[in-house]
């Protein structure tokens, strides 16, 4: 699921960007969640921010949808400044925030109305434009009933439905699929693309890396409050790691001999508990090479590089909390 | 395209539809409880102290008991509304946070909530004040005013309950609230028996609850027995128990909701 994707329709050289921050920083008392942060997001473009949790991604979120003021740095989002036109900038923004905020005793199509009437839509446009958010979330067959006993993916759905009544030019996205099966994230993935080719920039946080690579343009990683690195994510795989990686499976407590073994033959090797990964251009060569040299494998298997690699490379693999 | 309503009516409108499904149970209960109380406590009760004490305040104790209930009720449904549903638009349905990702604003959210919190008591009120006349307590034209009065006195416990409320983890303040607070008001603010029948010690005290002011008002315009200066003391009072609130709210809402 890597193939490569032309990018979003994204300005003009000297266009103003929908989201641009320098040195924005967010601190809770002690705590400093977000370190200095620059990054700039241009229009039409779908923007990802990848994280262990903790690194400061939804602080990140909330700062840009305007409900959390910065500590220190520059923000603007739409040209404006949230501190002084958060109400204008939420207007045209949509939140999809990590916890759902639906009420679960309404029915789905009241979450609609209510939510509409926020933005002060007349109630015949909001009426009509949730007959078609509804069509869009797969949702119209459910309208009339209350929330509390929608699965987690059909909340999921009404939650971002909801988020585009105000037919938003920015959609933020905190963690959209977390908690949903295969089949509901492939329909959001899809509903987002949509979104996407209509023109919507996405700001989107997610702990999944096919989701990154299937929605994004460009990729932040964070850990720390910072970014640990910025690009789109075939420059992250180019950058980060090697064209393919070698995974060799040796038995229990063989792993480190078997390292020694194969020094030098690959550009990164890491040992793990239960395996070898040799990061290389040519996985195929490396094998040859380590079968000449007398290692011998329970399993032995070449991939392409992934996101993956160039998290857990940048982030490390200890669990973060 | 967009209208202009201003936004703290648009945070209203999440209460209405919320309202919009317990409507029924929440009307009938507003009949009943007046209907109830009017019964037990003014014609059965009532009873009693007329044979005994003839008169209370030189009124039949049914009348004299009428306004102070509507008072105390008002007290009672801005506490209910100021106390769990708050609670929940933070914690549990989280529907502060909805708004707040609108063009909202925290006062906004405050505003608009206190403001559905008076629609709820000016419905109450003026179902009571229904029932009051049914039961023949009302002496005087002056009462329609009594419903405006119970509003003020519901805002009056709503707005600071509310700062309270946003101070909150959870739910166990509330009922340390109600055991503490509002039980005791209920009983000692001059809805039963005057204020005057309290050991003396107890009466500045009494008469420094918003409840004992509620109560006065109210009870002075259903009666007819208004004296200027003294309504209008109770409505300053009022005023400021609720502005002072308001503000206290204004900054615990924002603690709470902005970080």
């Amino acid at each position: 699921m890597t193939g490569v994707r032309p990018a979003g329709p994204v300005d003009p050289p000297g266009a103003e960007p929908m989201v641009l921050a320098r040195g924005l920083t967010k601190r809770f008392g002690d705590f400093l969640a977000v370190d200095g942060l620059d990054f700039s997001i241009g229009r039409g473009e779908s923007y990802g921010f990848l994280g262990p949790n903790g690194a400061g991604k939804t602080s990140t979120m909330r700062m840009i949808a305007c409900m959390s003021p910065a500590t220190s740095g520059t923000l603007r989002v739409l040209g404006m400044d949230p501190a002084t036109e958060g109400p204008a900038i939420r207007g045209r923004i949509g939140l999809v925030p990590q916890e759902d905020t639906l009420d679960l005793e309404l029915t789905v199509l009241d979450n609609l109305m209510i939510y509409g009437r926020y933005f002060d839509l007349p109630r015949k446009v909001i009426r009509e434009r949730a007959e078609r958010l509804l069509d869009f979330a797969q949702l119209t067959e459910r309208a009339h009933d209350k929330v509390e006993p929608l699965s987690g993916g059909m909340k999921r759905r009404l939650t971002i439905a909801r988020s585009l009544i105000s037919e938003p030019d920015l959609l933020i996205l905190d963690e959209p699929t977390t908690g949903l099966d295969p089949q509901a994230r492939h329909l959001l993935w899809d509903r987002l693309y949509r979104l996407k080719s209509e023109g919507v920039t996405l700001v989107i946080t997610t702990h999944y890396m096919d989701e990154a690579e299937q929605l994004c343009d460009r990729l932040a990683v964070m850990d720390h409050a910072r970014f640990a690195a910025e690009g789109t994510p075939r420059e992250l795989i180019d950058r980060w790691s090697t064209r393919e990686v070698l995974e060799l499976r040796f038995g229990p407590d063989r792993q480190e001999a078997a390292a020694g073994l194969l020094e030098g033959l690959a550009e990164r090797t890491e040992v793990l508990p239960d395996r070898l990964l040799l990061y290389t251009n040519d996985g195929d060569a490396a094998l040859t090479e380590a079968h000449r040299r007398g290692a011998v494998p329970v399993s032995a298997l070449v991939r392409r590089s992934s996101l993956e690699d160039v998290f857990l490379r940048l982030t490390g693999r200890t669990l973060a909390d | 395209m967009p209208t202009r309503t201003p936004a703290a009516f648009r945070a209203i409108s999440y209460f209405a539809y919320a309202y919009k499904r317990t409507w029924r149970g929440s009307v009938a209960t507003s009949f009943l409880y007046p209907v109830l109380y009017l019964t037990a406590m003014g014609l059965g009760l009532g009873t009693l102290v007329d044979h005994h004490a003839h008169q209370v305040d030189h009124v039949r104790y049914l009348v004299f008991l009428a306004p102070g209930l509507l008072a105390s009720t008002a007290m009672q449904i801005g506490g209910n509304e100021a106390t769990y549903p708050v609670m929940a638009a933070i914690k549990w349905l989280r529907t502060y946070f909805a708004m707040l990702a609108s063009p909202l604003d925290v006062e906004d959210v405050l505003i608009g909530h206190l403001l559905w919190i008076g629609i709820r008591v000016l419905m109450v009120s003026v179902i009571y004040l229904g029932v009051m006349t049914a039961f023949g307590t009302v002496l005087s034209p002056l009462a329609l005013l009594a419903v405006p009065a119970a509003v003020l006195t519901g805002l009056a416990f709503a707005a600071p309950i509310c700062a309270f409320a946003a101070t909150q983890e959870n739910d166990t303040g509330f009922a340390t609230l109600y055991r503490f607070v509002l039980v005791p008001l209920f009983l000692f603010s001059g809805t039963f028996f005057p204020v005057s029948q309290l050991p003396g010690w107890l009466q500045p005290v009494a008469l420094a609850t918003p409840l004992e002011h509620g109560v006065s008002l109210c009870r002075a315009l259903v009666l007819g027995q208004v004296r200027p200066v003294t309504a209008l003391a109770d409505t300053v009072y009022l005023v400021a128990v609720a502005g002072a609130g308001f503000l206290a709210a204004r900054v615990a809402y924002r603690r709470r909701l902005v970080t």
